[in-house]
């Protein structure tokens, strides 16, 4: 049997970030987070969020899970960072899968779009830590702070 | 190997009956792929040219439906329905042949009694007794039934080695229990209950016994009459049978009493506007048309079977078992769940130290390994046990040596893939 092949799930580029992930821990001044499971495999992902000027300064993740799910995760918050939430917000499940590149069957694609399930609703869930906490539903935007 | 790896069957020979085990998987222009092992057998079992061929010949030969038409097509379809229905009587020995009920499966065979039986007998105090290492459909049904009459439930525990904890029993059972409803095996530990004993004991209590059979019925003996149990429910799909049909076999004078669970066709003797008069059993509790074929297909299976020998399935069963608790005590961070081979069915949960149970069975399917990943619909089970899911291989009689050795050999490339560092980079 051929192995590894290109298309395989557990290829290089996806053992890497589940061996030595990326921003694996918490954000030391997250203004944002959020977390939740699959309760059908129970893969927890959680993400916290240093949101500032309407753009992602930090992204950190947490979680046990899967190669797939903590992966994922990994990749996403390394690929959020620096960009304007407006970017985050357009991004979509397609996107995600895109991102993680393995073709992967339905199941196991929810094990993959979890962290980006959590990363959106991170955006609209202020840290109560956070001196920023508003609205569950607002964002900091511009008119908030003195931006650059 | 051993003399205990010694099998009455030969699987081999078996296994050409079934078409679906000579699959090769991922095979591509350039790559043979690998045979198929199938060893999600707990899940669902593979069919035998014997049982395909008895629904396909009913489908050209015989369909119409059952007890309704007066011509000739119609009663050969009636004829078979019934002839399934007492290979089904004489399977686990029960007395009469209209107290199997057929069911789309075990699920709907106990919410049956939990819906019928309760609701007519339950008021507010009463209680149920289960266990925890119930399948869902053994826990969500009383669950339903506990919120509709205030009857409340109880739980028998289970100990570390994966057995139920019987010396709770009597603390657990008073007047006030009036269900018990267990399984005869664990469909994750493989555990072999000691359901004549919970029988004795609930029936000394005033209780009834309710026995999921699901993962026993298609591997060791069931004679309802020696087990002495009220209710016994079971699927065909889990013993070379289609899916969408299962067994309900209660006690004649509980049957009788209880209300119809479902209305329409089939169930009714007469009906006004105003309302209406129930059928006989089992015609009873079989509204609408039935699962005409896929009881005629679970006849065949047990047909099949018996032909075979349960006790001979069952010895082989174990010397499998008994072969994969050696092979993964050997893989290093193998983890197995429940008790020794001896003391359960042909069923081995495990897990890998640092592999979520779905990346085990991902890699183990690029190796042509069918096994289950998950909670195995047993999520309180899994929770006593502090785990969110475990991988499980289960066998059926059709399962090698040969393929359990494949198994732990793929389970060793999982380790490889996953403890890359640990073998290439000292720490």
């Amino acid at each position: 049997m051929a192995y590894p092949r290109d298309e395989d799930l557990y290829q290089e580029r996806i053992l890497e970030h589940f061996e030595e992930p990326y921003h694996r821990g918490h954000c030391p001044l997250a203004t944002h987070a959020h977390e939740d499971d699959n309760p059908l495999c129970g893969d927890v992902v959680g993400v916290e969020l240093q949101i500032d000027c309407d753009r992602v300064c930090q992204a950190w993740f947490h979680g046990d899970g899967c190669c797939i799910s903590q992966s994922a995760a990994s990749m996403l918050v390394q690929a959020v960072e620096g960009q304007t939430i407006d970017k985050i917000k357009s991004m979509t499940a397609a996107d995600m899968l895109a991102l993680f590149g393995a073709r992967l069957t339905p199941n196991r694609q929810k094990c993959c779009l979890l962290g980006w399930r959590v990363l959106q609703a991170a955006l609209y869930s202020p840290t109560t830590a956070s001196t920023d906490a508003r609205l569950p539903n607002s964002l900091p935007n511009e008119r908030d702070h003195d931006c650059p | 190997m051993t003399a205990l790896d010694r099998s009455p069957l030969d699987a081999a020979a078996l296994r050409a009956d079934f078409p679906i085990l000579a699959t090769r998987l991922h095979a591509t222009a350039d790559d043979p792929g690998v045979p198929l092992i199938y060893l999600d057998n707990a899940a669902t079992t593979q069919h035998p040219r014997q049982v395909i061929q008895a629904i396909v010949d009913v489908y050209e030969n015989q369909y119409a439906n059952v007890h309704r038409g007066i011509h000739w097509l119609s009663e050969q379809s009636t004829d078979l329905y019934e002839q399934a229905r007492e290979k089904v009587r004489a399977f686990i020995n029960a007395p009469g042949i209209d107290e199997i009920i057929f069911t789309p499966g075990t699920t709907e065979s106990i919410n049956l009694v939990a819906r019928s039986w309760c609701d007519a007998n339950l008021k507010p105090g009463d209680e149920l007794l289960l266990t925890e290492m119930e399948h869902h459909a053994n826990l969500v049904p009383w669950q339903q039934a506990a919120a509709r009459t205030g009857a409340v439930l109880r739980h028998i525990p289970v100990t570390d080695e994966g057995q139920l904890n019987l010396s709770t029993l009597p603390s657990l059972l008073s007047e006030r229990t009036r269900m018990v409803a267990v399984a005869a095996v664990s469909n994750v530990l493989g555990t072999i209950n000691p359901v004549s004993q919970i029988v004795a004991a609930a029936h000394a209590a005033g209780a009834l016994v309710l026995v999921d059979a699901a993962q026993s019925a298609p591997h060791t003996l069931t004679d309802v009459q020696a087990l002495d149990a009220d209710f016994v429910a079971f699927s065909g799909h889990k013993m070379l049978g289609p899916s969408g049909i299962g067994v309900l076999w209660g006690r004649r004078e509980l049957l009788e009493a209880m209300p119809p669970f479902l209305g329409g066709g089939n169930m009714i003797r007469r009906v006004r506007l105003d309302g209406f008069e129930p059928n006989e059993l089992p015609a009873k509790f079989e509204a609408g048309t039935p699962p005409i074929v896929s009881a005629i297909g679970l006849g065949a299976a047990i047909d099949y079977l018996g032909r075979v020998g349960l006790a001979a399935v069952h010895e082989h069963e174990l010397a499998l078992c008994r072969h994969a608790h050696r092979r993964l005590a050997e893989i290093e961070g193998a983890r197995l769940l429940g008790p020794a081979p001896e003391q359960k069915s042909g069923i081995v949960s495990f897990t890998l130290d640092g592999v979520h149970p779905h990346d085990i069975a991902q890699v183990l399917d690029r190796h042509g390994v069918a096994v289950r990943a998950g909670h195995h619909c047993a999520m309180p089970l899994h929770k006593r046990f502090g785990l969110n899911a475990t991988a499980r291989a289960s066998f059926y009689l059709y399962n090698t040596l040969d393929e359990v050795d494949r198994f732990a050999d793929a389970l060793l490339d999982c380790r490889r893939v996953f403890h890359r560092r640990s073998i290439h980079r000292p720490i």
